[in-house]
């Protein structure tokens, strides 16, 4: 067949169509192209999106919460990480076999997992929080469909009640709830951080591109705490409430040199590790936050204005008898009665009459001044959590018999921790410091509030009322000389005072020549027949003493004999 | 010129086969390097707990409980002190 001869052939066609086809094809590719330059080019950033997120994952980077350790070092407050399984409860549909071995792995009923599961209307429940990593592990190897784990931390006291109070405790969150742990929640908190990494098939990572946020450990915390003082305080305190059957109790121990707060401890307390049954009055910091009506504890002030304004000297001779005085109305006694005082004997009998008449010759003005000045009434700025400022009315208010009262402690309310801080006057010769919680290294600036001869006499008197002929006998410790004062006090109820209960306390200071502890400690409402400051709180507070200076190697600056009781019966009884 | 292009073809190939192989090898010391930040990250919690450890065996209450009860140990009584001041002691 001779196609050249076909007719089909010569048949010529018009030169436009094969034209048009031409840019047909070249519109085409103009436009493939443009959209080429425009997908990587210009609008790049949603396609580099789903590119990476095919390979780079975002890590978050755990960070540990400081430590607390106490002024030697000794670890108080450690978290570890733990882990808490959570499910989606629409996914999660363990076997029967499965779920018996979750419960037992979780020591939990199957009941109460089936429940968690059966919410379908969460997409996240907690099935169990805090559980070891051990657990966790065999937790995993179940691999029960919907089930995942986190991590967490768990914070642990190895003290358990011993310190519950000053260090407080963290949420399931790792977050400060109370006490020192709230009060430096910024310090000790840490700071996760996430890094961007290529993660291959298999979930390993490969390579490091970014670190979005570094994370940062949270800081240790040296607290001023020393450890053995504060277990003996502790363990002391425990016995005392025991054996007076008393409601509630609270030491305090502050070192005079630096104002560090050594140990504080309250009773009932709780264990920080196991908070299942906690109840208010387990958690209540006492010796920071309750205030009571001091007592007695509270005339050597009286007495350091007097003698300060110049208007008694130690030896000046005050008139007691007939152990009452009658101000509008009221009328205030003495427990001993005594024809005449001197002002030391004052606060060593500890008598109210006396301290009345010598509160009635100063101005309620350079009382409340002299309060103030030692820090009642207002925050005694540890730094804890709810910090009580106790109260001091506004000495306009006050009328005479106010006055007086005042004078031995009632009428006025204090805690625990400022009256050891206000004690501290006298042991650092009319300073007040800053008190601390957290270890210091330098002594800090200190306030003079009275004349260093007015502190030295209150402290020879205080050393007095701690002989056998003061009310305070039992405080005494073989080989340091000390100094304190006791109170007791009847209790509030409604507005009236408690005919039957009290508030027995003891602040003071040891050795005397050269102070370097104060303690005070504070028994509420014993009941087991005794009640007076001289013998619930005084051999409470010489037990402490005692096993705190030997702790601290203090050197004795007293004789070595026995100490000297007076005979049974015959001890000075304070006014109440 | 057929003998440069051949050998610049040949050298191109080496290098591209040196960037495969560093980059492996850059992934494999990463990869130990994770390991290893891991395995510092274990310890770090282990030294955690074994410190906690060692504070609950040394609780206070426990040496003391130890030490009166098992070893029969107290506090010497007061008759039988002797204090030894510095200035005593030089003599």
């Amino acid at each position: 067949m001779n196609f050249a001869a076909s007719p089909v052939l010569d048949l010529t066609l018009p030169v436009w169509r094969s034209r048009f086809l031409l840019y047909v094809f070249v519109a085409g590719f103009a436009l493939l192209l443009g959209r080429a330059v425009y997908l990587q080019g210009l609008n790049n950033d949603f396609l580099q999106a789903k590119g990476e997120s095919r390979y780079s994952r975002v890590m978050e980077v755990p960070a540990n919460r400081g430590r607390v350790l106490d002024r030697n070092g000794e670890a108080l407050a450690i978290s570890t990480p733990v882990k808490s399984i959570w499910a989606i409860p629409g996914e999660a549909h363990p076997g029967a076999r499965q779920l018996a071995r979750l419960a037992a792995l979780l020591e939990m009923p199957q009941a109460e997992i089936d429940k968690r599961l059966a919410d379908t209307g969460r997409d996240f429940v907690f099935v169990k929080r805090q559980i070891s990593p051990e657990v966790a592990e065999r937790v995993a190897s179940l691999h029960i469909p919907g089930l995942f784990q986190n991590r967490e931390y768990r914070r642990y006291y190895p003290s358990g009640d011993v310190m519950a109070h000053v260090l407080g405790f963290t949420g399931a969150d790792d977050i400060g709830q109370e006490g020192v742990e709230l009060a430096f929640q910024e310090r000790l908190a840490g700071k996760p951080g996430s890094r961007r990494v290529i993660k291959d098939r298999l979930g390993q990572t490969v390579e490091d591109i970014e670190s979005i946020k570094a994370a940062q450990d949270g800081n240790d915390l040296t607290l001023a705490l020393d450890a053995r003082i504060q277990n003996l305080a502790f363990s002391h305190l425990k016995a005392a409430v025991a054996q007076n059957r008393a409601k509630a109790g609270g030491v305090v121990v502050l070192d005079v040199d630096t104002g560090e707060l050594l140990a504080l401890a309250n009773f009932p307390t709780y264990n920080p590790n196991n908070r299942s049954k906690l109840a208010g009055a387990q958690l209540r910091n006492r010796a920071v936050t309750d205030t009571f009506e001091p007592g007695s504890t509270l005339k050597p002030f009286t007495i350091a204005l007097a003698l300060e304004a110049g208007r008694v000297r130690p030896e000046s001779v005050i008139q007691t008898a007939p152990g009452t005085l009658s101000i509008g109305g009221a009328t205030i006694r003495d427990a001993h009665v005594e024809r005449s005082l001197t002002v030391a004997q004052v606060i060593q009998k500890s008598s109210n009459v006396g301290a009345a008449k010598i509160a009635l010759g100063l101005s309620p003005e350079s009382m409340w001044e002299m309060f103030r000045d030692v820090g009642f009434g207002s925050v005694p700025g540890l730094g804890f959590p709810g910090e009580a400022t106790g109260k001091v009315r506004p000495y306009r208010s006050w009328r005479p018999i106010e006055q007086a009262t005042m004078s031995y402690g009632h009428g006025i309310a204090v805690s625990l921790v400022q009256l050891a801080r206000a004690y501290s006057v006298f042991a650092r010769d009319g300073e007040l410091v800053p008190l601390s919680l957290v270890r210091v290294d330098a002594p800090p600036v200190g306030r003079r509030v009275m004349a260093p001869k007015t502190a030295a006499a209150v402290r020879a008197m205080l050393e007095m009322a701690v002989n056998r002929d003061g009310t305070a006998p039992r405080a005494q410790i073989m080989g340091y000389r000390v100094a304190g004062k006791t109170g007791t006090a009847h209790k509030q109820e409604n507005g009236a005072y408690a005919p039957d209960k009290y508030v027995s306390s003891f602040v003071g200071f040891a050795p005397a020549s050269h102070p370097r502890l104060v303690i005070a400690v504070m028994i509420d409402e014993p009941s087991a027949g005794r009640y007076y400051g001289g013998t619930v709180a005084a051999p409470l507070f010489a037990q402490i003493m005692a096993g705190a200076l030997r702790a601290l190697d203090v050197a004795p600056d007293g004789p070595m004999q026995p100490i000297e009781l007076p005979p049974e019966g015959q001890e000075v009884k304070e006014s109440v | 010129m057929v003998r440069l292009n051949l050998l610049l073809l040949v050298v191109l190939a080496a290098c591209a086969l040196g960037l495969v192989t560093s980059q492996h090898r850059a992934r494999r010391y990463f990869g130990e390097l994770e390991q290893e930040q891991e395995r510092s990250r274990q310890l770090g919690v282990e030294y955690g707990q074994l410190q906690l450890e060692a504070s609950t065996w040394a609780v206070h209450a426990r040496v003391e409980r130890i030490a009166s009860r098992q070893l029969h140990m107290r506090v010497p009584e007061a008759k039988r002190l002797q204090i030894a001041r510095p200035e005593e002691a030089a003599k």
